[in-house]
């Protein structure tokens, strides 16, 4: 669950309702999954002094793929996500795990690092999401549930803030209560 | 009074960090105490500028003539890679004493998104050059702002008495939530 820390933009920017959430998710999980294979791959061509912008270019041609397939499929998405698809470049989950992993493991195991990451960061991302498009505009994944209007500063930059916040909070709390109880 | 509407609203209405949501990482990480909050926020605006202006450069006589704007994100991050280098062994060799304030900070900007982020928004924008280089001090200057503010609330918040669970990235967190709420309430300024 601590992938949520290392990706905290995208965390709060796109998280405005579960189903941008998700989308990022796999958006990212798919980059992830799709460099780690490469960089696993061509770990032992690449001298050691340049690998991270080497990485980093792997990186940015999956994250070039992912936003010309979104904007064939999935415009509103798209459109929605803007600004946060190219950023998965710089986002430090990806980056983290090509040089803490990729570059010394496996191709088949680097996928299975991938997708494990990935999948955490997605359940995350529309954790997230939820909560606030819950609270927000009292819907999940766009259905709405009763006629009302909701607390928008959840939808607002703060609500982002203060529910990862609490979400950090609460795991704090679980683990102690965890760490305590098998005492 | 265009450009000062730029400034105005890239500082305090749509505060790259509190609003928009970018440089999350170095706003949590770097903030520990004020003094190196603002070193970094110096080092954001010195490269924020210089990648701004290569950058658009870049797009506007190299992508866009060939059609291969599609590269952007790809070409974007290496002029951004190889600017911060560059930076890091000029400053090295012609300012020894900004690189010693800076110096630490340089490696981290690569991946921070403030970077990269102000280099696509000035695109989306169509700004023009001029236009660009005062948005990208606009908001350099918001985010030194919003790091320094957050970092002098957070040297108060290490002496305060917090639960266990919440103390650390929790509290951090609802407290740039209030600090974004009060942000908010500039909107409509301009």
């Amino acid at each position: 669950m601590f992938v949520i820390l290392l990706g905290l933009c995208p965390t709060l920017g796109v998280t405005s309702s579960a189903i941008n959430g998700l989308g990022m998710g796999v958006a990212t999980a798919f980059v992830l999954i799709m460099s780690n294979l490469v960089i696993s791959m061509v770990k032992n061509v690449i001298p050691d002094k340049v690998r991270i912008p080497a990485f980093i270019v792997i990186i940015a041609a999956f994250v070039t793929v992912v936003q010309l397939l979104m904007a064939a499929y999935t415009p509103a998405l798209n459109e929605q996500l803007g600004l946060f698809i190219p950023l998965i470049v710089v986002n430090c989950i990806v980056l983290g795990r090509a040089e803490a992993f990729a570059s010394r493991n496996t191709p088949l195991s680097s996928i299975i690092d991938g997708l494990g990451m990935g999948v955490g960061f997605t359940f995350a991302l529309t954790l997230l999401g939820s909560i606030r498009e819950l609270l927000g505009s009292l819907s999940l994944f766009g259905f709405k549930f009763i006629e009302a209007d909701g607390m928008l500063v959840f939808i607002l930059a703060p609500g982002a803030f203060i529910s990862l916040g609490f979400i950090i909070a609460v795991m704090n709390w679980m683990k102690r209560k965890k760490r305590t109880s098998t005492h | 009074m265009e450009y000062l509407i730029i400034i105005i609203s890239s500082i305090f209405i749509n505060n790259i960090v509190l609003a928009k949501f970018l440089g999350i990482c170095p706003f949590l990480g770097v903030s520990k105490n004020t003094s190196t909050a603002v070193g970094m926020g110096g080092a954001v605006m010195f490269v924020m500028t210089i990648a701004t202006i290569i950058t658009y450069l870049v797009q506007h006589y190299i992508l866009n003539p060939f059609g291969i704007s599609y590269m952007q994100t790809v070409t974007y991050i290496l002029v951004i890679a190889f600017l911060v280098q560059v930076v890091e062994i000029v400053l090295k060799k012609v300012s020894p004493d900004l690189y010693q304030a800076l110096g630490v900070y340089l490696p981290l900007i690569t991946t921070n998104c403030t970077i990269l982020g102000v280099a696509i928004l000035v695109i989306q924008n169509n700004f023009n050059l001029f236009e660009s280089v005062v948005f990208a001090i606009g908001n350099s200057l918001g985010f030194t702002l919003a790091i320094a503010l957050f970092s002098s609330l957070r040297e108060q918040l290490d002496t305060a008495d917090l639960p266990e669970y919440m103390q650390g990235i929790p509290a951090a967190l609802i407290t740039a939530s209030i600090l974004s709420m009060a942000f908010m309430g500039f909107a409509g300024l301009v």
